[in-house]
């Protein structure tokens, strides 16, 4: 085993902890993430070899890269003196290939010349191999970790340096928020997801690779392509037709083709989840949703409002056709609990997902009063994380169950939610503007 | 919807799960487009392995290819790239842009318009 240091980022800690569990277990990796702290964003592991380092964290959202370490220290001396000690060993490996110095601090930084004056200090290790600032063989990074004395204030040195030869940065650190960032994206709509959290849930489910993720709620499709990001096979469906539409030449497809992932586009259906048309027998391996709440509209299913009104209607002929047959015919829609959805949810996922498949999805609740949510479960599932997001007056928790089959037995509940309430004191008062 | 779509989906009143009829949908009045994508042998064995083959052929003659194998191919034949491709391009290149969709059941008649399939019920069936 050897020492290993993951630079994290410190968005979203809460869900940090997840991420790093998650991957270790999608990839079988065993590692002892009990030093995390999430006002800190470094974390100390041990892992058997590189390649696990690498498979690890390769795809991480919430962490920036993972360097085999060589030193700690509270002070540069401190440092040098840790680096000689348990890395001496290392230097004559590295003599001749090529390389660079990375200095990266967190909450403040050194200027250029520092950072010269600084990498002259690591002379000692004796490295004769060419310097190159572009595709060196090897990248040897010193972080420094400040902490600002007050928020107007920048720490003048850091409180701790670590150094370390760089294994991999992260997809955060090559860039996948920038590419998928909605302002660049050609179709989102009001209730598209951001791109970090939704590439988030997606780690969270354990999409993958020769896997097939569905979104039920797809909207504008921000799972389906969040989900195609990690090479899943992704399909989606919602009751409105219109979003998943589009206009013209923006549409859920024209995003696939903008990311290059067109392949792993199944398809969007219009369907309502609650009569889907997925058979029995089809394999999902991963849902990842956000259902809808009624927020911007109210939540609707196939059926009638008031039945009494639509008897009959069946044998309406147009032009010697039965009208509900007709192309243009659209069909009537009545409202329906939230508590009902979520738990016709679950009981998909206990029916459709191998055992061991993830169901990932997002709960908006109230914070200014106190009404205890209750968190809808499945007897066959297991509710792995829920993790919250804060905002001003509200909060939406992500929810991720993992299938664990008829035999486990868990809690069951049809979850009694705050969301009518919700719905209510945040969005009544601007309907009637 | 592509080609792929057709052998997953079923009809969706729910008085059809019972019976083998309402899977696979019949398909009439058709119209195919080929869209290009690229081809990854990898990725077609993986969604090889999830397909109900019968389903597919039927689908496929309903579109007029009465060409796949009569059984699923397995074995040495997966290294057969150019049955590969082909599977490729009716999997995955081959896409329905409009059509109908009839339950071999029910009767009910779905829709497939600007290639988005439409599985919304009225509410005598719903």
């Amino acid at each position: 085993m050897k020492d290993y240091i993951v630079f994290l980022a410190q968005q979203h800690p809460a869900f940090r902890y997840a991420e790093l569990e998650t991957l270790a277990d999608l990839h079988n990796i065993k590692v002892d993430l009990s030093s995390h702290d999430e006002t800190i964003p470094f974390i100390i592991v041990q892992l058997e070899n590189d390649e696990i380092a690498k498979k690890w964290l390769q795809r991480a959202v919430l962490a920036k890269g993972i360097y085999e370490l060589w030193g700690v220290g509270s002070t540069e001396q401190q440092l040098h003196e840790d680096v000689k000690r348990r890395s001496s060993k290392k230097f004559p490996l590295y003599k001749n290939v090529t390389f660079k110095f990375d200095i990266i601090g967190y909450q403040g930084g050194k200027s250029n010349a520092e950072k010269i004056k600084m990498i002259e200090n690591f002379s000692y290790v004796e490295f004769e191999g060419k310097i190159r600032m572009k595709n060196p063989e090897e990248t040897f990074t010193v972080l420094e970790h400040y902490i600002p004395p007050s928020d107007h204030e920048a720490a003048k040195t850091p409180f701790k340096y670590y150094f370390g030869r760089q294994i991999e940065l992260t997809q955060r650190t090559n860039g996948i928020l920038e590419k998928y960032d909605l302002k660049k994206r050609r179709y989102i709509g009001t209730t598209t997801f951001e791109a970090e959290l939704s590439l988030i849930s997606c780690n969270l489910a354990q999409v993958d690779t020769g896997k097939i993720m569905y979104d039920p709620f797809a909207g504008t499709g921000s799972f389906l392509v969040a989900g195609s990001a990690f090479g899943a096979l992704t399909v989606g469906s919602d009751i409105d037709g219109r979003m998943i539409r589009g206009k013209g030449n923006n549409t859920i497809k024209a995003n696939f083709d903008q990311y290059g992932t067109s392949t792993l586009f199944m398809d969007v259906l219009t369907m309502d989840f609650t009569h889907n048309a997925f058979r029995k027998n089809m394999v999902i391996d991963t849902i990842v949703c956000d259902p809808p709440y009624g927020i911007r509209e109210g939540l609707k299913v196939l059926g009638a409002r008031n039945p009494e009104r639509f008897v009959g209607k069946e044998d309406v002929e147009i032009d010697g056709k039965k009208a509900y047959l007709l192309k243009d015919y659209i069909p009537t829609k009545k409202p329906y609990e939230l508590d009902s959805l979520l738990y016709d949810l679950l009981q998909f996922s206990s029916e459709r997902l191998p055992i061991g498949g993830r169901l990932a999805f997002w709960m908006p609740t109230a914070n200014d009063e106190y009404v205890p949510t209750l968190i809808p479960q499945h007897k066959n599932l297991e509710l792995k994380y829920h993790l919250v997001q804060e905002f001003n007056k509200w909060s939406r928790r992500l929810l991720v169950y993992i299938n664990r089959g008829g035999d486990f037995n868990g809690e069951d509940n049809r979850a009694a939610t705050s969301l009518p309430e919700f719905r209510k004191k945040y969005f009544k008062v601007s309907q009637y503007k | 919807m592509k080609f792929l779509t057709t052998n997953f989906v079923k009809c969706s009143v729910k008085s059809c799960d019972s019976t083998t009829d309402s899977f696979p949908l019949g398909y009439d009045n058709c119209k195919l487009v080929q869209t290009e994508q690229e081809f990854k042998p990898d990725f077609i064995l993986s969604i090889l392995e999830r397909l109900d083959w019968n389903a597919l052929i039927q689908v496929a003659k309903d579109l007029g290819n009465e060409s796949l194998p009569p059984v699923k191919p397995e074995g040495e034949l997966l290294q057969n790239e150019d049955l590969l491709k082909d599977l490729h391009t009716l999997l995955i290149e081959t896409t329905i842009i409009e059509g109908e969709m009839i339950c071999n059941n029910c009767k009910h008649v779905y829709y497939i318009k600007n290639s988005i399939p439409n599985f919304l019920l009225p509410p005598h069936l719903a």
